[in-house]
């Protein structure tokens, strides 16, 4: 019983030196900025690494999500003779919720693993060590930049997330299932609140960005450099960032739609 | 970028009293060495010895647990982290791994810490960079990306690199390792050739007891956390320590130990603890 109980105790220890040491590498990066305004080319090429080449997955699933939504919804809506709605109720998921979230855990899965991957494999190859001993703060040079890049990069692949998404819902609704074009998006810029439901979306995204985003660089350069650290590492970030997306979309939904 | 600050007498890096170990595992137990300027000291020993290790204690990158270290008469370990980066930038380190950048060219590779510390324009750092390449024989090779280099060319790269601001120390860590007879040459005659042209110190840390007594000035001996011998080439050939013997001629019996500690193989294997 002790003996569980020591157990438990050091894994706590453990995690909670863990946190702290994420908590710290999280200021030291933040401090950072100062470092890139002299050197804006590193923010483009990350943003160009993190971001633009996570339009692929994200316009696509965009694309699908939003299809789906407006297939879904268009048989609950016409149960009620509602169907002028679809396209608010496309919108608003998407504005709302599966924009941010589903973004997020898609970037957590293609941005976020090359990331901790990344970072992992440069500390393995002694190319962190090498900056350091060349007087170059890896911090500041590797991970401020990425980080940032993420946290620009998330709201706008959001926001291109859910602007595909009501395309798929108007072409499945509007399209195939005959739904009046003038209603759906008049109903749409009707309904659609810009703070209750874009400023909301984009806010959300902001946070997921930064979490995921954080999540993956501290990932990385808290691995064990070893093949075997590295793998586990980059299976951690997606694991806990897609978490820590769920559970503060829940915190922030009920911050902000909760009476 | 070279300056010094003593004299040709004093040490540049004097170790005293190290104490280091890794959780339980002790490392280094009170050692004491003066690396001379200007000269090329080895500090040589059995794999697992810490010879890395000791590298990175003078470079800052670890923290003794005891004992002090000084480069050019400076504790490094008192030192703030923009006075130990500035220290750093007198000191040059080669990786046992090259420890290049895998996204930029051999001539960025080069360049990097010419474009972190400087404010040179273009024009000077294409000819530093194309200088130092040349000094290396790697000048036909700028545009090569790490990838497409050989271990012993990126060596040499990361050698240019460690080069380029001019510093008055370079840590060599095991530069001898996988490397086939010719370039293992090429790399002990460079590193011999840029320390008498520009009066550098070098630092290098090796098992490769040939190679290393060819080029070296002097060299101390690590085993078991201790400093178990320390002298020329020449003087360590004819010592009399068992354990210099041992490791000079690469003998499997002697007093460092080829196996690591474990029970007797018949215990083990026939015991009453044996695994099914």
């Amino acid at each position: 019983m002790l003996d569980a109980l020591a157990r438990f105790g050091r894994h706590g220890m453990v995690a909670l030196e863990r946190f702290g040491r994420a908590h710290l590498l999280f200021l030291q990066i933040v401090a950072g900025i100062t470092s890139l305004l002299p050197r804006p080319g590193l923010l483009v090429t990350q943003t160009y690494s993190v971001g633009v080449r996570t339009l692929v997955i994200v316009t696509v699933s965009g694309l699908f999500v939003g299809m789906v939504l407006g297939l879904q919804g268009y048989y609950v809506l016409s149960q009620f003779a509602a169907e002028d709605s679809l396209g608010v109720m496309v919108a608003a998921s998407l504005v709302r919720e599966l924009g941010p979230v589903v973004t997020a855990l898609l970037f957590a899965g293609r941005a976020g693993s090359a990331l901790t991957a990344e970072i992992g494999l440069m500390k393995a190859t002694e190319q962190l060590s090498g900056l350091e001993m060349m007087a170059v703060d890896p911090v500041r040079r590797i991970l401020t930049p990425r980080f940032f890049a993420g946290l620009i990069s998330m709201p706008v692949l959001a926001a291109l997330f859910s602007a595909i998404g009501a395309l798929g819902g108007y072409f499945v609704g509007v399209g195939l299932l005959g739904v009046d074009d003038g209603a759906f998006w008049s109903q749409m810029q009707a309904k659609i609140d810009w703070n209750e439901d874009v400023i909301n979306g984009v806010i959300k995204s902001l946070v997921f960005g930064l979490v995921c985003t954080w999540i993956a660089l501290f990932q990385g350069y808290d691995s064990v450099p070893t093949s075997e650290g590295v793998s586990r590492a980059t299976t951690r970030t997606v694991v806990h960032s897609a978490l820590a997306v769920l559970v503060l979309d829940f915190v922030l939904t009920a911050m902000m739609f909760g009476e | 970028m070279s300056g010094h600050s003593g004299s040709a007498e004093t040490p540049i890096v004097k170790i005293r009293g190290l104490h280091f170990a890794h959780g339980s595992r002790v490392i280094f137990d009170g050692i004491d060495i003066d690396i001379p300027r200007g000269r090329v000291t080895a500090i040589m020993g059995p794999s697992g010895t810490g010879k890395t290790t000791l590298l990175k204690l003078i470079g800052g990158q670890l923290r003794p647990d005891a004992g002090s270290i000084e480069v050019d008469g400076i504790d490094v370990h008192r030192l703030s982290r923009r006075a130990l980066f500035q220290l750093r930038m007198r000191m040059g380190m080669l990786f046992q791994s090259g420890a290049l950048l895998t996204d930029i060219d051999v001539f960025e590779n080069v360049a990097y810490p010419l474009r972190e510390h400087t404010d040179l324009p273009e024009s000077m750092i294409r000819v530093l960079v194309l200088m130092k390449l040349e000094a290396v024989g790697l000048r036909g090779a700028h545009d090569l990306m790490p990838a497409e280099l050989s271990g012993g060319m990126a060596r040499r790269v990361a050698l240019a690199r460690a080069i380029a601001l001019d510093p008055m120390m370079v840590m060599y860590d095991e530069p001898f390792t996988g490397q086939d007879p010719i370039s293992m040459g090429v790399l002990a005659k460079l590193i011999r050739r840029l320390n008498d042209a520009v009066q550098i110190t070098s630092v290098l840390v090796s098992h490769d007891v040939e190679e290393t007594s060819a080029i070296a000035d002097l060299i101390y001996v690590i085993s078991g956390g201790k400093v178990v011998e320390q002298g020329t080439p020449d003087q360590l050939s004819i010592s009399t320590s068992d354990q210099v013997r041992q490791f000079m001629r690469g003998l499997p019996d002697g007093p460092m130990r080829f196996h690591y500690e474990a029970p007797p193989l018949v215990e083990e294997l026939l015991g009453p603890g044996r695994k099914p």
